[in-house]
């Protein structure tokens, strides 16, 4: 039966989240925006002790709704927050029980842990297939060499503790059927920290370069099957398996998207309120202000990805295919909030614009999400292909 | 009940049926019936057995005493428009006086109007609500209706009432006291005068006229609701779902047209749609397809809990309004100069989709 009503039970844990957004995220927000690569230490212990609460890539609707109240909070911080993060949703989506259990019980237990996932480089970003970084097989152990960029967490794990899952090939000749991911623990030599980025937005998360040099690896930390398929070149199991984890968190993407547009659109909404000026829904377009139109379209857009967004996330946690949906989400969620941040700086003219206020934070911080994860164009390809039943060859 | 976008057994067989309906019977005739301005009563009648309108309808006054729930009312709507938006408009016309009557009529208004709906036939019924003015506004409606004695006495201009020269019975709706309130009147009343049948620029199959009130008489016990009125704000939601889902039918149709199209028509050597500028045009529409539509079940959700649904109502129509366009505009773009000729059918629902924004209050689930 099609119902979208949370139990009660479900709604107190986004109301707790919400809460946590007020208390915890709001107030420093601006301060770690404009204190890049300083790091929010008693934040990072407050969350970590609080990680009970709900894991950052937990399956359903609520956990996805969750993520969107922390988003509202600050996406900078929940994205510094430690967890498995996408390291861990990977091993979830890709790994055995057996290294399910090695690799993520961390997460439970001790200090605050990161899950950090290697997969952009320089040469490569939305073209996987593309990796560099090479992973050769010496007896009982994987050695890794390249540079991966834009690692998000790199330098928390690096410095402090969790694991990289890590994008490389077996075999250059074998194209994505050689493309195999590996799990790289904290403190393993070879792996070195190369450089923090300065970012637009999302400041508060580090985003870093990472090297790998003669990195060695237990074997048995490659998730999934080492064998290279070389035969059939329909059966490209590896890649398959890279993509089944964008499956589970780009919709995570996407919650967090609305979870920024929706801060935008209350702080417009709570100005107007403040101003006396009323949202007339129910009169039709041509009798409403040029001010109300635009509001109103944006919390359209908004509803319109939210919407998208639940039934990815429904579907993955029914284990339905979501492929096709989770991209629908992410490349609308990504443009609604680029859209819906930027018309909110404009809509609140000097007030927008002005770093007294967060809206211009937001829109920096917004954009990010129509980028990582896949790129809004990216996720239409995928979306089209999909519509079409095309393959890659057949819409490149 | 947890989060669910699966429609029940029961909700999914009605789609299943009227999509059938639809292909098959709907689709055949949809052309012919656009250009004769005429839609054929075997198709009127075939759809009408489906019983979308008599499920809802109490079994005293001789329906099925179904749930009368604008969830299940919009999964059909897409369907039917799907199908053709003008036969959907008609087919479904009747509920513009059914659904309110059974939400908020008297006991004697749903004795003396229900069980017709219920017939073997189809039987016409409309309801009067836009006027003819640029600043339409379906809050502040010009057409007044004034108690005097035992009689209310209506007067004013409405305009695209649908099927008005032949419906048994229409509600018009009017400024009463302040508020908004709907009026039974009955076909043939004096001082009711049926104009020309209008010329729009889509839905041309479908009948739709001018008309105006001249101290037009209904006895006090024909205003909607008796006494207590009606809740003129829930009916307008309930307009406003079913429009947006019948948008979202139309967005699909065409969706679906030049998406074949795409694979079909070659360029170059290839296939059009493996050309990102297409391709992605076609992944947009099929986005839209679906966020249009499950904003539409979340607006008929709330509805069906009894809620206010206003503010939801209205976004989910203004984005079928703006989407179907959009989505409908690029179905003649895609097929170029040939969505531009009649032979295809992406400029009819290019022009049934243009309308969307205008219509107020001319359908109901």
């Amino acid at each position: 039966m099609i119902d979208f009503e949370l139990s009660p039970e479900e709604q107190a844990i986004i109301d707790r989240a919400h809460e946590d957004s007020v208390r915890l995220y709001r107030p420093i927000a601006r301060y770690y925006d404009e204190h890049e690569h300083e790091s929010p230490d008693e934040f990072i212990d407050t969350m970590w002790a609080k990680r009970g609460e709900g894991g950052l890539f937990g399956l359903g609707v609520t956990a996805a709704l969750r993520i969107e109240e922390t988003c509202w909070g600050d996406a900078g911080l929940m994205l510094v927050s430690p967890g498995p993060g996408l390291g861990g949703a990977a091993v979830m989506a890709t790994g055995t029980p057996e290294q399910r259990e090695r690799f993520l019980t961390r997460f439970n237990e001790g200090n605050p842990k990161w899950g950090a996932m290697a997969m952009t480089e320089p040469g490569c970003g939305s073209d996987t297939s593309a990796i560099q970084t090479t992973a050769v097989r010496d007896g009982d152990e994987w050695v890794l060499n390249g540079e991966k960029i834009f690692v998000t967490w790199g330098k928390r794990v690096i410095e402090q503790d969790g694991i990289v899952t890590v994008w490389a090939t077996v075999d250059k000749s074998a194209g994505r059927a050689g493309m195999k991911s590996f799990v790289v623990e904290s403190g393993t030599p070879g792996m070195k920290l190369e450089k923090v980025e300065h970012k637009l937005g999302i400041r508060a998360s580090d985003t870093t370069t990472v090297i790998f040099e003669d990195c060695r690896i237990p074997f048995e930390n490659i998730l999934g099957s080492p064998e290279v398929r070389k035969i059939d070149k329909t059966k490209t199991e590896g890649f398959k398996k890279a993509m089944a984890t964008f499956d589970a968190t780009r919709p995570i993407v996407a919650a967090m998207a609305l979870g920024v547009g929706r801060a935008a659109l209350d702080f417009v909404k709570e100005t107007l309120e403040k101003e006396g000026i009323e949202i007339r829904y129910g009169l039709p377009r041509n009798k409403l202000t040029s001010l109300e139109r635009d509001v109103m379209e944006m919390e359209a857009h908004y509803k319109a990805a939210k919407m998208l967004m639940m039934r990815a996330v429904w579907m993955m946690s029914q284990l339905l295919p979501n492929s096709i949906e989770s991209s629908m989400a992410k490349a609308k969620a990504g443009l609604a909030v680029t859209k819906i941040t930027q018309k909110a700086v404009e809509l609140l003219g000097p007030l927008g614009y002005s770093r007294k206020n967060l809206v211009e934070k937001w829109m920096r911080d917004g954009k990010i999400n129509d980028i990582f994860e896949g790129t809004g164009q990216i996720n239409m390809l995928v979306v089209a292909r999909r519509v079409l039943d095309y393959s890659r060859d057949q819409l490149k | 009940m947890p989060i669910s976008f699966t429609p029940t057994e029961e909700q999914q067989m009605i789609v299943n049926t009227v999509r059938q309906l639809a292909t098959d019977e709907v689709r055949e005739v949809y052309r012919d019936c656009e250009e004769s301005g005429e839609i054929a009563d075997d198709v009127v009648n075939t759809a009408w057995e489906l019983g979308l309108i008599a499920t809802g309808i109490p079994e005293e006054m001789g329906g099925l005493g179904g749930e009368l729930s604008a969830l299940t009312g919009s999964l059909a709507a897409e369907e039917l428009a799907w199908g053709d938006l003008a036969i959907a408009m008609k087919v479904l016309c009747p509920a513009l006086v059914a659904i309110p009557l059974i939400e908020m009529g008297t006991e004697e208004q749903k004795k003396n109007y229900l069980p017709a709906f219920c017939e073997e036939k189809y039987k016409a019924a409309t309801a009067a609500l836009m006027e003819p003015r640029f600043d339409f506004n379906p809050l502040e409606l010009a057409t007044t209706a004034k108690l005097d004695g035992g009689d209310y006495v209506l007067n004013g201009e409405k305009c695209y009432v649908p099927l008005a020269a032949e419906a048994d019975v229409m509600l018009v709706y009017a400024t009463d006291n302040g508020g908004t309130q709907g009026f039974i009147v009955e076909k043939g009343a004096r001082g009711l005068e049926i104009a020309e049948r209008e010329k729009n620029m889509g839905i041309r199959a479908l009948p739709t006229y001018e008309l105006t009130l001249k101290d037009c008489r209904v006895p006090k016990e024909n205003r909607l609701g008796g006494d207590a009125g009606c809740d003129y704000s829930r009916i307008l939601n309930r307009s406003r779902v079913a429009l947006s889902a019948m948008a979202v039918g139309v967005a699909r149709a065409s969706f679906e047209y030049a998406r074949d199209y795409a694979k079909d028509r070659q360029a170059f050597g290839e296939p059009i749609a493996s050309r990102q500028a297409i391709a992605f045009m076609i992944a947009e529409n099929a986005i839209e397809v679906d966020a249009m539509r499950m904003m539409t079940w979340e607006a008929a959700w709330r509805l069906d809990r009894k809620e206010d649904a206003t503010k939801e109502a209205s976004l989910c129509k203004m984005y079928a309004d703006d989407m179907v366009l959009l989505v409908t505009d690029r179905g003649v773009q895609i097929l170029g100069g040939h969505g531009y000729i009649r032979e295809h059918p992406v400029e009819l629902w290019l022009r049934n989709g243009r309308g969307f924004a205008t219509f107020h209050g001319m359908a109901m689930v």
